[in-house]
Order: C-alpha cells, then sequence, then structure tokens
C-alpha cells in the first residue's frame, strides 16, 4: 500500500485527473504557495458541480447505451439489496411482530401492538426527551462553535496550523477512545476538571458524570467536542463560496465586520449550514458509542439516548420486535422534525 | 458512519488564507489603526479559548499514560507526569489482550476495506458517468441509509447472520462493516470518478481502445489516487467502529480493539486509569496515522457536492 500512496502524493495536484485538482493547492508540497496552483485549481473545480449536466450529454455519445455497465454495477447492488435494503424492510416487518430472540415458539405477526405498548412506554418516552435534549444540545452549540473557529481559520493570525490540526484530530479518534479520554478529564479525584476547580477555588469539584443534574450537561460537552472536526472543516468549504468582491466591496462602503458577515458571508454559506445541521443532528440522536462509554445511560437513565434504550431492549432483554418499533418511531418523529426545520429555513430563503 | 460522511474540503483553508492575505494586512503592519488592534486582539483571544477546549482533553489522556500509580492516586493530579513511566503500556498488555485484538481489528477492517473498495469502484464509475434511474436510486439510498438508526439495521442483520452461523465471527463483521461502509465508499468514489476528465477516455477511444481497455489502462490509473484515499478512509471509520463489534462479537479472543477498551473501564479502579490512558492512546495511533496521510487528500467532500453553486 505504501508505494501506491507515495504515489498519490506526488501526484497531488499535478494529474489532470487528480481528485485533488480542485483548491489541490494546500496539497502536501505547497501548503504555501497558494498564488501559483490556485488559478489552476479554481479552473477545475468548476468542473465538478457541473458534473451531473456534463453526464446527461455524455448520453448523445451512446455511453448510456453500454451493456458492460451492468456487469460494473451488479457487485456492489446484490449486496446492497441482499445484506441493506432487505434487512431494513425486514427490520421494519420485525416492529409488527413478537419476535424475540431464543425463543422456540415461532414468530407472532401482532400489527400495532408493539406501538400500543410504546405509547404508554414512559421510559421510552423519557429516554425520547433525552434523546432530543442530547441532539439539540450538541448540534446548535457545536454549529456556532464551529462557525467561530471556521472564520477564525480564514483570517491570518498565527498558530492558525495549531488551532487547525487540534480541531480535525478527534476526527480520526475512535469514538470509544473519545470517551475514555473524557472520563478521565471528567474524573471525581484524578480529573484535571475537577483539580482545576479546586486550584481555583471554585468548590470542591463534583462527580460530573454520576451526578443526576451534571451528567447530561458534561456529556452534551464530550459530544461537542468529538464533532467539531466536521462541522468546521464543512463549513471551512462553505467559506470558500463567499464572493471576495463582494465582501471586498461592503467594506468600502463602511460595512462592519457584523453587517459584512450578515449580508455577505451567511448568504454564501447557508446551504452548507443548512445540510451540516440537519445532517449533524441525525448522527447525533442516533450515536451510541460515545454515551455507552461515558455513562452507559446513567445515572437513572439521565443521559439514555434511545439508541442505549433499543440496544437494551434488543440485546439484553431480547425483545427484537420491540426494538424495531422503537427504531421505527425513532425514524418517523426524526424525519417530520427534520422535514419541518428544512421546509422552515427553505421559506426562510424566498422571502 | 458519522466521521465519514461529513467529509468536505480541507483544501478551502488554503483558499482561505489566499482570500485572508488580500484583506488583512499581517498584525503590526503599519496600517493596523487602533480598533483594528482590539479586534485583532480579540481574534488572537478566541483562537486561544478554541486551542484550550481542543487542546487540553488530548494533553490529560497522554499525560495519564505517562504517570506512574502515585501520581495517579493523589487528589492533586499534576498536568505533566513528574516521573514519566511506560510501565502503563506494558500493564496494558499484560491486563487485556491488546495484540489480539489488534490483529482482530486490523483483519476485519482490512478485509471490509478490500471488498468494498473492489465492490463499489465499478458501481461508482456507473453512477459517475451515466445518469439513470439506478444512479439516481443509489445516490437516493446513500443519502437514505445515513438517515436509519443502526438498531433498525442491526436487528435483522444479527438474525440473519445468526441464521448462517456468523454470530461471533470475524467474517460476519466483515459482511456488515462492508455494506454498512459502500453508501460512504461509493459517494467518494464517484466524486472522484467525476474529477477524471470524460476526454481522455474519449481519446483512448478514438485511438482505438475498447471500452474495457480504456478502463483499464487510462482510467483506472488517474482513479488510484482516489481508490487509496477511499480506502484508507474506509478502514479507518472500520478500526473506530464499536457498536457492530459489541453486538456481534461476544467471546473475547474474537473482539475488536474498541470493544476491548472498554474492557479496562469494567475494572476502573484509580489504580487502572494508567493502563486504561496508555491502551487507549495505542489504539489511536494506527487511525491518526492514516488520517494524517490522506488528510489532506479528503477533497471535494459531500456537502460540497450536493450543494449546487
Amino acid at each position: 500500500m505504501t508505494p501506491v500512496t507515495a504515489k498519490a502524493r506526488s501526484d497531488n495536484g499535478k494529474a489532470p485527473g487528480s481528485p485533488d485538482g480542485p483548491g489541490s493547492p494546500d496539497g502536501p508540497d505547497g501548503p504555501d504557495s497558494p498564488s501559483t496552483t490556485d488559478t489552476a485549481g479554481g479552473g477545475t473545480g468548476r468542473i465538478r458541480p457541473g458534473g451531473g449536466r456534463r453526464g446527461d450529454g455524455g448520453r448523445r455519445a451512446g455511453s448510456g447505451a453500454w451493456p458492460g455497465a451492468w456487469f460494473l454495477v451488479l457487485p456492489a447492488l446484490i449486496p446492497i439489496l441482499v445484506l441493506s435494503v432487505g434487512p431494513l424492510l425486514y427490520g421494519i416487518g420485525l416492529a409488527f411482530t413478537d419476535s424475540q430472540s431464543g425463543r422456540t415458539d415461532p414468530t407472532q405477526w401482532i400489527g400495532l401492538l408493539n406501538f400500543r405498548d410504546l405509547w404508554h412506554d414512559s421510559l421510552f418516552w423519557e429516554s425520547f426527551r433525552v434523546g432530543l435534549v442530547w441532539a439539540v444540545g450538541v448540534t446548535v452549540p457545536q454549529f456556532l462553535l464551529a462557525l467561530g473557529l471556521a472564520l477564525l481559520l480564514g483570517q491570518d493570525l498565527r498558530m492558525r496550523w495549531l488551532a487547525r490540526t487540534l480541531a480535525i484530530v478527534p476526527w480520526a479518534m475512535p469514538e470509544v477512545v473519545v470517551g475514555i479520554m473524557w472520563r478521565l478529564v471528567y474524573h471525581s479525584d484524578a480529573g484535571i476538571l475537577n483539580e482545576t476547580l479546586r486550584d481555583l477555588h471554585l468548590g470542591n469539584g463534583t462527580d460530573w458524570l454520576t451526578g443526576l443534574s451534571s451528567a447530561l450537561p458534561a456529556v452534551i460537552v464530550v459530544g461537542i467536542w468529538a464533532g467539531m472536526p466536521q462541522t468546521t472543516v464543512a463549513l471551512l468549504a462553505g467559506l470558500q463560496n463567499v464572493p471576495r468582491e463582494l465582501h471586498e466591496a461592503a467594506a468600502v462602503d463602511g460595512a462592519g465586520a457584523w453587517r459584512r458577515f450578515r449580508t455577505v458571508t451567511w448568504p454564501a454559506i447557508r446551504p452548507i449550514a443548512l445540510a451540516i445541521t440537519a445532517l449533524n443532528f441525525i448522527w447525533n440522536f442516533n450515536s451510541f458509542a460515545l454515551v455507552y462509554v461515558l455513562t452507559s445511560g446513567g445515572p437513572g437513565g439521565r443521559t439514555r439516548l434511545p439508541m442505549l434504550f433499543a440496544y437494551e431492549e434488543a440485546f439484553g432483554y431480547g425483545q427484537f420486535g420491540y426494538a424495531a418499533a422503537m427504531g421505527c418511531v425513532m425514524v418517523a418523529v426524526i424525519s417530520v422534525l427534520l422535514a419541518i426545520y428544512l421546509a422552515g429555513r427553505l421559506k426562510g430563503d424566498d422571502q | 458512519m458519522k466521521t465519514t460522511a461529513a467529509r468536505a474540503t480541507w483544501r478551502s483553508r488554503a483558499a482561505a488564507r489566499a482570500t485572508s492575505r488580500h484583506r488583512c494586512p499581517r498584525p503590526g503592519a503599519p496600517r493596523l489603526g487602533p480598533r483594528r488592534r482590539a479586534a485583532r486582539t480579540g481574534q488572537y483571544l478566541a483562537l486561544l479559548c478554541y486551542l484550550v477546549f481542543l487542546a487540553f482533553p488530548l494533553l490529560w489522556l497522554i499525560s495519564t499514560a505517562f504517570k506512574p500509580p502515585a501520581e495517579l492516586a493523589t487528589l492533586h493530579p499534576t498536568w505533566l507526569p513528574e516521573r514519566p513511566t511506560l510501565n502503563n503500556f506494558r500493564q496494558a498488555f499484560d491486563e487485556q489482550p491488546l495484540l489480539r485484538a489488534a490483529g482482530n481489528s486490523l483483519i476485519t477492517a482490512g478485509c471490509a476495506t478490500a471488498i468494498a473498495v473492489v465492490l463499489a469502484t465499478p458501481m461508482a464509475y456507473v453512477m459517475a458517468r451515466h445518469r439513470s434511474l439506478l444512479s439516481r436510486a443509489a445516490t437516493g439510498w446513500v443519502v437514505v441509509s445515513q438517515a436509519f438508526p443502526f438498531v433498525l439495521v442491526i436487528i435483522p442483520l444479527f438474525l440473519i447472520l445468526k441464521n448462517l452461523q456468523l454470530i461471533n465471527e470475524l467474517a460476519g463483521l466483515v459482511l456488515v462493516y462492508v455494506v454498512w461502509s459502500l453508501p460512504f465508499a461509493l459517494w467518494m468514489l464517484t466524486g472522484y470518478v467525476r474529477a477524471v476528465p470524460r476526454e481522455v477516455e474519449e481519446a483512448a477511444a478514438v485511438d482505438g481502445a475498447g471500452k474495457l481497455r480504456t478502463l483499464v489502462s487510462v482510467t483506472a490509473p488517474l482513479l488510484a489516487p482516489g481508490i487509496v484515499a477511499t480506502a484508507l478512509f474506509t478502514f479507518i471509520t472500520a478500526w473506530n467502529e464499536f457498536f457492530f463489534a459489541l453486538v456481534l462479537l461476544k467471546s473475547p479472543e474474537k473482539q475488536t480493539m474498541p470493544v476491548v477498551l472498554t474492557h479496562f473501564i469494567g475494572t476502573e479502579g484509580v489504580a487502572d486509569l494508567g493502563p486504561l490512558a496508555a491502551a487507549a492512546l495505542l489504539a489511536t495511533v494506527p487511525s491518526l496515522v492514516l488520517f494524517a496521510v490522506i488528510q489532506r487528500r479528503i477533497t471535494g467532500g459531500m456537502l460540497t457536492g450536493a450543494v449546487k453553486h
């Protein structure tokens, strides 16, 4: 693998087909020579968004009729259908059965019974509420923090490289390790957080992850930390679309920083901001490993996200049908919430 | 999945930097008025806050990994180990089968990556080059597969794998990882294929090369860097994955790295914090190294691709 990688790196920004082509100035070799390659990069960059349209045009070259295409598609299509689409439908079907683990009598079709039980299951709805608080509590502050960081990284500041590197490290870390790391930080005796608080004479410190009121906020902070890279990188990409001339013109006209942000920057990054907040919300609502490692849903279910609840139900108690019903409810509610959010935002766009 | 899908471009920072060079003079330049200087100070303060927030948990993890038991047991822990030791690492290997766990992770992630990339590359080519109903359906599936909670997928997969006697087998986990990483690999590769100019292929066709010949000797070499980036990214996400491994692997000798790491927590006492930190640190090294290799190559991301400008 190493020689290929080496080749890939040396190709960077030179080969016409290099995927790095668009905006490759920051390739490994020339992070400090943006001016030379920037124009070429910008030129290639135009190709990508138009790729779809070029594809349409390709049909007249007769490429769409190429029968070999099927042989290229089938190897991936079969596992997708058999192991992804199929199980998904199977899983939705399971929600209407009394499927359980380790039972000998055949699984029965029980209609909406699981959903009726779920409707009265206050523990599940409590977990659902925790999930929503967690998802919003992580997504919103994370977006604001990442936006601030992305804007700062666009400024010509020293030490910026350090912030950039640090901001991307959590991306490469296993979620389990992130959880372990923050357990060490939050540790009531040996943790650095309590020690810092004691040093600053701000009280004796808290059992962050086991306190009834502190557990959820503590976990949310970890969620924000862990998701910073994706959000920051997405917003940095969005900032590329900010028309520089407009920014300068606004500055010449005497618009302040805030006004320039609102009238020039924000409209340009808005589509990406919308997409990344929506995606983050889904991911966070469905997240598992981080909280599993930090608190396992405790204390007293205060941090029991819906995924943890469904996991316990399915693989702790073996209630497959019931857990599948939970999954269905989660998808349904999240879809509705997202539809409302996106519809509201897009309507705002028109005005 | 989360880590993989929001990939976007790091190249933006270069562009941003080029932009900012035009806009702002360097700090200390004579044109800087008092208002600008105040703004600049504010920016540095903000940057400092970010640095602290981003760095302190990492520093603490590293510091804990090198601390001897006495320093871990004290009520007043210090930022840096006073007498750094490597004992924690040795103890971590004694307490849990870390080498075997790493081996399991390597096999699972490696096989899953190889299969996923081999399956996804041809399909990604078709999706990028031929706008058909199938391509659109596949794109739709890529998006939908992001939104479904894993629990809805893992229960049926669990039952299916149980029938195939693949529960508690690495092969079963490989199968799940292949399916789970395909959407992302497809998405990433489609972008890379689009970046290969169609004209190159047309030129080869004019020169008399058949379709297959063109694909193998013209397109594939140009696509190679993208395939490598996709493969490394898939490998990292599979190496880091926890939920599926937790559900599917029961016996300790089969478990992958992230699952074995959680066993350290089960027995957590003050004395075990050192090995815990040491093992966590070691488990991160492979993904961090690979990520450093491809970090700059993750381009043309999903979001920039999805949003039309």
